[in-house]
C-alpha cells in the first residue's frame, strides 16, 4: 500500500482543524515563541553550520600560517587563540548540534510517526541556551581574549596562574551552556524514542536510527557532566581560588585529565555514531533492500556506547602512567574497533546482495567508507601505547582526528544534508553540483589531511605556531594549505546549491527516494502537524513493510495539540498527552540563564543573584495555564502506582 | 459516484489523558535528570577518592567536619520521607485538601534542612580556598545544596498550585513526581554525609 | 614565496620525507628502534585491511550498480543473505585475532622499551620551564652537579636514565630519533631509559602544548663516546674563569649590573638566580634560546637586545644596550666556554 494514495475513508482526522491545532505563531515574537520540532531542528542545522564555517574560516588562519616556515601572517597570541576556537567551535558548537541535536531534533519525531517531539519547550530552551554559549567562545576572540589553551584546556596551562585574564573562563562557561544544551535535548529525544512511537513499532522494529540517538542519549547523560564538572572545577580554581589542580596545595594536574577525557572520548562517539546511523539509514534505501544484519549493527551501536566510556586514558598515554594501566587501554581501545568493523562488514553485505543506486547522498556515503576507514585503522596504530608514544602531539593526530571526525560525521552529515534537504525544503538539489562538492571536497581534504600524516612521523608537533626551516617540513605543510583551498571551494559550491534549489529546485514530493521510513510518509515540507493520519507499523521499514490495510490511529484529539504515549518495549498505546502550545518562556529562561551563567565568570555572586530572575522565568514556564474547552478526565483514583 | 474505500482503524480514544507512574512522560524526565545528577555526584565522588591518594593525611592539615550538625540533618532527611511518600499516596486522589498538607509538611522539612545546611556550611573546619580537600568537601555540599534549594523551590510552587483550581489532571502526577526528586535528594545526602563525615575520620 | 622553488626542488624536498635525525621512523638507538619496527609491523596490517576493505565495497558495488534514474523496487535476496553471514563471521573472526595480535605486539614491545638495567647509568633531570629545558646531572656533592640547559651531553652506546619534572605547566619531551615522549607534569616525577647507538647530534622538541613559545622550545641530546662525554662532563663542572682582556671585564661588569642577574645564574660569579637558563658555559653549546638560534655573536646580540622579537611572550625582556656595553657582554659570554 502506498500511503500517497487518496485514502477516503474514515478520516480519522480533520487536517483543517489539525492545522489550526498545531499552528506555530508566526511574526518577530512569533519566532521566539516556536516549539516545533522541525523548526527548532532547522534552526540548530542552520545555526551548527553557521558555526562550522566560522570554523572553517579558522582552519583556514592555521593553514595560511603553517603554509611556510617562520611565517609571520599571525604571532603566538592570536594562533593560540584561533587553534583553540578552531577545535572548541566544531566539536563543541557544530559537530554535536548538528549531528545529535539538529538531525535528531528534526528526524526522530517524523520517524517515530510522532506530531512533536517530547517536551517542546524544553527543546526550543536547547537552542537558545547552545546559541549563548557559542556567542560567548567567539565574543572573546573578537576582544582578543579567547580562550587559548586548547579545545580541551590542560592545566595548569589553562589555569589562575599561566592564563591571566577572562580567556578560558569563556571557554569553560561555554561549556556549561553547550552542555546544559546537550542534555536539555537528550532528555527530549530520550523520551520520544521511548514513549512516542507509532503502534507497532517494538524494539525489533524500531529503526536503527532510533536505536542510534537513543544510545546518544545515554551517552551523553554520562558523559556531559564530565565535562560540567571539570570545566566548573577550572572555573572554580579561576575565579574563587580552589585548589582542584594545584599541586602545591594537595590538588592534581592529572585529575583534570581524567575528568575531561572521560568526557572527551565518548563525546567523539557522541559526534561519530549519528554518522554511522545516517550510513545505516541511507545504505538500504540506496541498495533497495532492508539491510543486513540489523540485530549486529544494533548490538554494534549499544556496544559502541558502553565501551565508548572505558578507553579515556588512551589520550594519557605519554603521561607515564604504568604500563599494565595502559595495557588495559590499550585492549579495550582495540576493542572498541570491533563494533564498528561489524558495521562495515554489514554495509558492505547489504551492498552486495542489494542493487546500488548511486545517487547523490550515496556518493558521500562511499566517501565516508573511504575516509573513516583510514581513521579508523590509524587509530588502531594509535592504540599502541609505545607508537603513540611516538605519534601522540604530533601532526600524525591530528591527521588521525580529522579522517575520523570529517570522515565519520562530516560526509555522513553531508550524505543526511543532500538526503533529507529535499523533505525540509521540499525541493531537490542538483545533482551536478553535489558531484563537484563532492569531488573537490573528497580531494582537498586528502590532500591536507594524509600529508599531516607524514608531517607527525617527522617530527612535527602539533600546536605550533611555526617551524624552522631546517626541519624539512615546509613542502608537506604547503601542500596541507592547498588542500584547504579546495575544501573551502567544495563548500562555496554546496552553499550556492542550497540556495539555488531552495528557490528553484525540483518539487521533491513526499518520498524522492522511495526509502521506507515514517519520516517519508508526509509531505515535504511536513505539515506542522507533521502526519495528516497517525500510522502504525508493521515492519523495519513501514513504507516497505506495512500491510496494504496497515490501520490508522484514531481517537487522538485534533482540536488540541495530543500526542499518543505508548510504551517503551512494545509500543502499544497507554495514554494520551496534551503537548504544550507555543510559548515565549523557553526563550525568557534562556536569557535570565544565560545571564545567570555569564555574571559568575566575572563575580561569584552571579549564579546566587542570577538565580532569582531564572526562579521567576522558570516559574512562568511551568506554571499551568488554562486550555481546551473539553473537559479534562477526572483524575484515577486508587493507589499510587508505579 | 465516489469509490469509498474501508481501513482499519486503531482506536485510542478511550485511553486516559492523565497517567501515574512510570507511564507518565514526565516522570521519565525526571529519572533522566537524576541520572545526569547522579553522574555529577558518582564523579565528584570520585574526585574525592583520587585527590585522597594525592596525599598523605587526610584531612590534610584541617580538622574533619564536625560531626552535630550533619547527623542531625541527616535524620531530618530520613524523616522528611514521611511528608513525601505521603504527598505520593494521596496524589492520585485529586484531593487538594491533602495534597496541600503534605506539599507543607515537605516545605517545612526542607526549610529545617537548609536551617541545619547553614549551620554544616559554617562547622565544615575548612574553606574552599585552602587546599583541595576544601575544595571538594564544599563542593561536595554545594553541589547537594544546590539541589536542596531548587527542589524546595519546586515544592513551593507546586504548593502554590495546589490553592488553585489547577491542580487537576496532570498537575496531579507531578506532585508524586515531585516526591520522587526529594528521594534522590535525601538519598544523595546519606551518600554525600557518609563521605563527608564519615570518611574524613577512617581514610 | 613558496618553498618549492621548482619542480628539482619540489621533487627533492619530497624526496626527503624520511630523511634527518628528527623523524620516529630514523632510529638511533634501541628504544626507538623497537618503536619503529613495531610501527611498520602494525602499519602493514592495516594497510591489508586497508585494501581488502576497499576491494570489498569495490567488488559489492561493481557488482550490484545499477544506472536507473528512478527508485528501483524492494528487493530481497535471502540465499545471498545467508551466504554472506558465513562471509561476514569469518571476517570479524579474523579481525577479532588480528586486534589480539596488534595488543599482543604492542605490550611486548612495551615491555623492551620499559625494560633496560645498568649499573651507575647517567642520569640526568629535566626540568620543564616555560620555555627552556633545565638540564641537572645530579650527584650527592654540589660541586660535581653538572647544570645547564637545552643542550644534553651522554655517552654513546651506553643507557641513560632520565628523570622528569615541571616547574610550572605541562611540557612534554620528545627526541623522536631517540625515544617516544614523556610528558613532564607539574607534581609528578617519571623515570624513562634512552640510549642512543650511533653518535650525533638529536634534536628535540616539546611536543605538548605548553603557551606563548611553545613552537620554539627546542632541545638536543648529543652523543659521543666516553672520553669527549666524560671531557665535557669536567669542563661544564667548572666555574667560569676570570675574565682576562678588559672588553671581556667590561662585559662581566655590564652583566652583573644590569637585569640579567635578575634570571640567570654564572658560576664563579655573584650572580644566582634560578628563573633562567644557566649560562656558566654558554659558549661551550651549539645554539641558544632553546635551540632557536645558532650560538653566533651575531645571533646572540639580537637575541640579548630584543628577545620578544625572535620569542614573543617569553619571559626574558628586552635590554636596550649601548653599543659598547652590548659587544662588550657579548666578548664575555662568548669566553664562557
Amino acid at each position: 500500500m502506498a500511503i500517497s494514495e487518496p485514502i477516503v475513508l474514515p478520516h480519522a482526522t480533520d487536517e483543517v482543524r489539525l492545522a489550526r491545532t498545531w499552528a506555530q505563531p508566526r511574526g518577530f515574537w512569533g519566532w521566539f515563541m516556536n516549539v516545533h520540532h522541525t523548526a527548532i531542528g532547522v534552526r540548530f542545522m542552520v545555526t551548527s553550520f553557521i558555526f562550522f564555517l566560522l570554523g572553517g574560516v579558522l582552519a583556514a588562519m592555521i593553514r595560511l600560517q603553517l603554509s611556510r616556515p617562520e611565517n609571520h601572517a599571525i604571532g603566538p597570541d592570536l594562533y593560540n587563540q584561533i587553534f583553540t576556537i578552531h577545535g572548541s567551535t566544531m566539536i563543541f558548537l557544530f559537530a554535536v548540534p548538528m549531528m545529535f541535536q539538529g538531525f535528531g531534533v528534526y528526524v526522530v519525531p517524523l520517524i517515530c510517526g510522532t506530531r512533536n517531539i517530547a517536551f517542546p519547550r524544553l527543546n526550543a530552551f536547547s537552542y537558545y541556551i547552545y546559541v549563548v554559549g557559542g556567542l560567548l567562545l567567539w565574543v572573546g576572540l573578537f576582544l582578543k581574549t579567547g580562550a587559548d589553551a586548547g579545545w580541551f584546556a590542560y592545566t595548569p596551562l589553562s589555569g589562575p596562574q599561566f592564563t591571566p585574564g577572562k580567556r578560558s573562563d569563556f571557554w569553560a562557561q561555554m561549556i556549561t551552556f553547550t552542555e546544559v544544551s546537550a542534555l536539555g535535548v537528550a532528555i527530549c529525544l530520550a523520551t520520544t524514542i521511548l514513549r512516542q512511537r507509532a503502534p507497532g513499532m517494538t524494539l525489533n522494529r524500531m529503526p536503527i536510527i532510533l536505536w542510534e540517538k537513543l544510545v546518544l542519549s545515554f551517552m551523553v547523560i554520562f558523559a556531559m557532566p564530565a565535562v560540567m564538572v571539570v570545566s566548573s572545577m577550572l572555573l572554580m580554581d579561576r575565579t574563587i581560588n580552589t585548589q582542584f589542580f594545584n599541586p602545591a596545595n594537595g590538588g592534581d594536574v592529572l585529575l583534570y585529565q581524567h575528568l575531561f577525557w572521560f568526557f572527551g572520548h565518548p563525546e567523539v562517539y557522541i559526534i561519530f555514531l549519528p554518522g554511522a546511523a545516517i550510513v545505516s539509514t541511507l545504505v538500504p534505501v540506496f541498495a533497495r533492500r532492508h539491510i543486513f544484519g540489523h540485530l549486529a549493527i544494533v548490538t554494534s551501536v549499544v556496544a559502541t556506547g558502553f565501551l565508548g566510556f572505558g578507553v579515556w586514558v588512551h589520550h594519557m598515554f605519554a603521561t607515564g602512567i604504568p604500563q599494565m594501566s595502559a595495557s588495559f587501554f590499550t585492549a579495550a581501545t582495540l576493542m572498541i574497533v570491533i563494533p564498528t568493523a561489524v558495521q562495515f562488514y554489514c554495509w558492505i553485505a547489504t551492498i552486495w546482495n542489494g542493487r546500488l543506486q548511486m545517487k547523490l547522498p550515496m556518493l558521500w556515503v562511499f566517501g565516508f567508507f573511504f575516509v573513516f576507514l583510514i581513521g579508523g585503522l590509524s587509530g588502531v596504530m594509535l592504540a599502541s601505547v609505545p607508537v603513540d608514544w611516538q605519534v601522540h602531539d604530533t601532526f600524525f593526530v591530528v591527521a588521525h582526528f580529522h579522517y575520523v571526525l570529517i570522515g565519520g560525521a562530516l560526509f555522513p552529515m553531508f550524505a543526511g544534508l543532500y538526503y533529507w534537504i529535499p523533505k525540509i525544503t521540499g525541493r531537490m538539489m542538483s545533482d551536478l553540483l553535489g558531484k563537484v562538492h563532492f569531488w573537490l571536497f573528497f580531494i582537498g581534504f586528502n590532500m591536507t589531511f594524509f600529508t599531516m600524516h607524514f608531517l607527525g612521523l617527522r617530527g612535527m608537533p602539533r600546536r605550533v605556531y611555526t617551524y624552522p626551516p631546517e626541519m624539512h617540513w615546509g613542502g608537506l605543510n604547503m601542500l596541507a594549505s592547498v588542500g584547504a583551498l579546495f575544501m573551502a571551494a567544495g563548500l562555496i559550491v554546496f552553499i550556492v546549491n542550497f540556495f539555488q534549489s531552495k528557490a528553484t529546485g525540483t518539487l521533491a514530493g513526499p518520498n524522492p527516494w522511495a526509502a521506507g521510513s515514517l519520516d517519508w510518509a508526509t509531505s515535504s515540507p511536513p505539515p506542522e502537524y507533521n502526519f495528516a493520519e497517525l500510522l502504525t507499523v508493521n515492519g523495519r521499514e513501514p513504507l516497505w513493510d506495512n500491510a496494504p490495510n496497515q490501520p490508522i490511529v484514531s481517537g487522538v484529539r485534533d482540536d488540541i495539540p495530543e500526542v499518543l504515549i505508548t510504551n517503551s518495549l512494545d509500543s502499544e498505546p497507554q495514554h494520551k498527552d496534551e503537548m504544550p502550545g507555543a510559548s515565549i518562556w523557553p526563550f525568557l529562561t534562556s536569557i535570565t540563564v544565560s545571564i545567570a551563567f555569564i555574571w559568575s565568570i566575572f563575580s561569584p555572586w552571579g549564579i546566587a543573584y542570577g538565580a532569582i530572575p531564572v526562579v521567576i522565568t522558570l516559574i512562568g514556564w511551568l506554571w499551568p495555564r488554562g486550555h481546551s474547552p473539553a473537559p479534562r478526565q477526572p483524575a484515577l483514583e486508587g493507589r499510587w502506582s508505579k | 459516484m465516489e469509490q469509498v474505500r474501508e481501513r482499519p482503524v486503531l482506536d485510542v480514544s478511550g485511553l486516559p489523558s492523565v497517567a501515574f507512574g512510570k507511564s507518565n512522560t514526565t516522570w521519565l524526565a525526571n529519572v533522566l535528570y537524576m541520572m545526569i545528577e547522579g553522574t555529577m555526584f558518582a564523579l565528584l565522588f570520585a574526585s574525592y577518592f583520587y585527590l585522597r591518594t594525592r596525599t598523605d593525611s587526610w584531612p590534610p592539615v584541617q580538622d574533619p567536619p564536625l560531626l552535630t550538625y550533619g547527623v542531625i540533618n541527616g535524620i531530618v532527611f530520613l524523616l522528611s520521607l514521611i511528608p513525601a511518600r505521603y504527598a505520593q499516596k494521596v496524589a492520585p486522589t485529586g484531593d487538594r485538601g491533602r495534597i496541600r498538607l503534605a506539599l507543607t509538611g515537605l516545605a517545612l522539612f526542607a526549610i529545617v534542612n537548609m536551617v541545619l545546611r547553614g549551620f554544616e556550611l559554617a562547622n565544615l573546619n575548612c574553606r574552599w580556598y585552602d587546599n583541595a580537600y576544601g575544595s571538594i568537601m564544599w563542593s561536595l555540599i554545594g553541589l547537594h545544596t544546590g539541589h536542596l534549594i531548587t527542589e524546595f523551590i519546586e515544592t513551593v510552587s507546586i504548593l502554590g498550585i495546589a490553592f488553585t483550581p489547577k491542580m487537576e489532571g496532570t498537575r496531579l502526577a507531578d506532585v508524586a513526581i515531585n516526591s520522587d526528586y526529594w528521594y534522590f535528594v535525601v538519598g544523595s545526602a546519606v551518600l554525600m554525609d557518609f563521605i563527608i563525615y564519615g570518611t574524613t575520620r577512617f581514610l | 614565496m613558496i618553498a618549492a622553488s621548482s619542480p628539482m626542488h619540489a621533487a627533492a624536498v619530497l624526496a626527503s620525507f624520511f630523511q634527518g635525525e628528527h623523524n620516529s621512523l630514523h632510529p638511533a638507538g634501541p628504544f626507538s628502534s623497537n618503536i619503529e619496527w613495531l610501527y611498520w609491523v602494525i602499519f602493514w596490517i592495516v594497510f591489508v585491511a586497508f585494501v581488502l576493505t576497499i576491494l570489498a565495497f569495490a567488488r559489492a558495488s561493481a557488482k550490484t550498480y545499477s544506472r536507473a534514474e528512478e527508485m528501483l523496487p524492494i528487493m530481497k535476496d535471502e540465499e545471498g543473505d545467508r551466504k554472506t553471514k558465513w562471509a561476514v563471521g569469518t571476517a570479524i573472526t579474523v579481525t577479532v585475532l588480528t586486534l589480539f595480535a596488534v595488543l599482543f605486539m604492542s605490550v611486548i614491545t612495551g615491555k623492551k622499551v620499559e625494560g633496560m638495567s645498568s649499573s651507575n647509568p647517567v642520569t640526568i633531570q629535566i626540568t620543564g620551564h616555560q620555555w627552556w629545558w633545565e638540564v641537572i646531572y645530579p650527584n650527592p656533592q654540589a660541586d660535581q652537579t653538572v647544570i645547564t640547559a637545552n643542550e644534553i651531553h651522554i655517552p654513546v652506546g651506553k643507557p641513560v636514565v632520565i628523570l622528569t619534572s615541571s616547574a610550572d605547566v605541562i611540557h612534554s619531551f620528545w627526541a623522536p630519533s631517540v625515544h617516544g615522549k614523556r610528558d613532564l607534569i607539574p607534581g609528578y616525577s617519571s623515570a624513562f631509559w634512552i640510549q642512543v647507538d650511533q653518535p650525533g647530534t638529536y634534536p628535540g622538541r616539546c611536543a605538548e602544548f605548553c603557551g606563548l613559545q611553545h613552537a620554539h622550545m627546542g632541545f638536543s641530546i648529543i652523543a659521543e663516546d666516553e672520553a669527549t662525554f666524560e671531557a665535557w662532563e669536567q669542563q661544564q663542572l667548572k666555574p667560569a674563569p676570570d675574565p682576562t682582556d678588559a672588553e671581556a671585564q667590561h662585559g662581566r661588569e655590564v652583566f652583573l649590573t644590569h637585569t640579567c642577574v635578575m634570571c640567570h645564574t654564572i658560576r664563579g660569579t655573584d650572580a644566582g638566580s634560578r628563573v633562567g637558563p644557566d649560562l656558566t658555559h654558554l659558549a661551550s653549546r651549539n645554539m641558544i634560546a632553546a635551540e632557536t638560534l645558532p650560538n653566533t655573536t651575531g645571533a646572540l646580540a639580537g637575541w640579548i637586545v630584543d628577545p620578544q622579537r625572535i620569542k614573543p611572550g617569553n619571559k626574558m625582556t628586552p635590554n636596550p644596550l649601548a653599543p659598547d656595553d652590548l659587544n662588550a657582554l657579548v666578548t664575555y659570554l662568548r669566553t664562557l666556554q
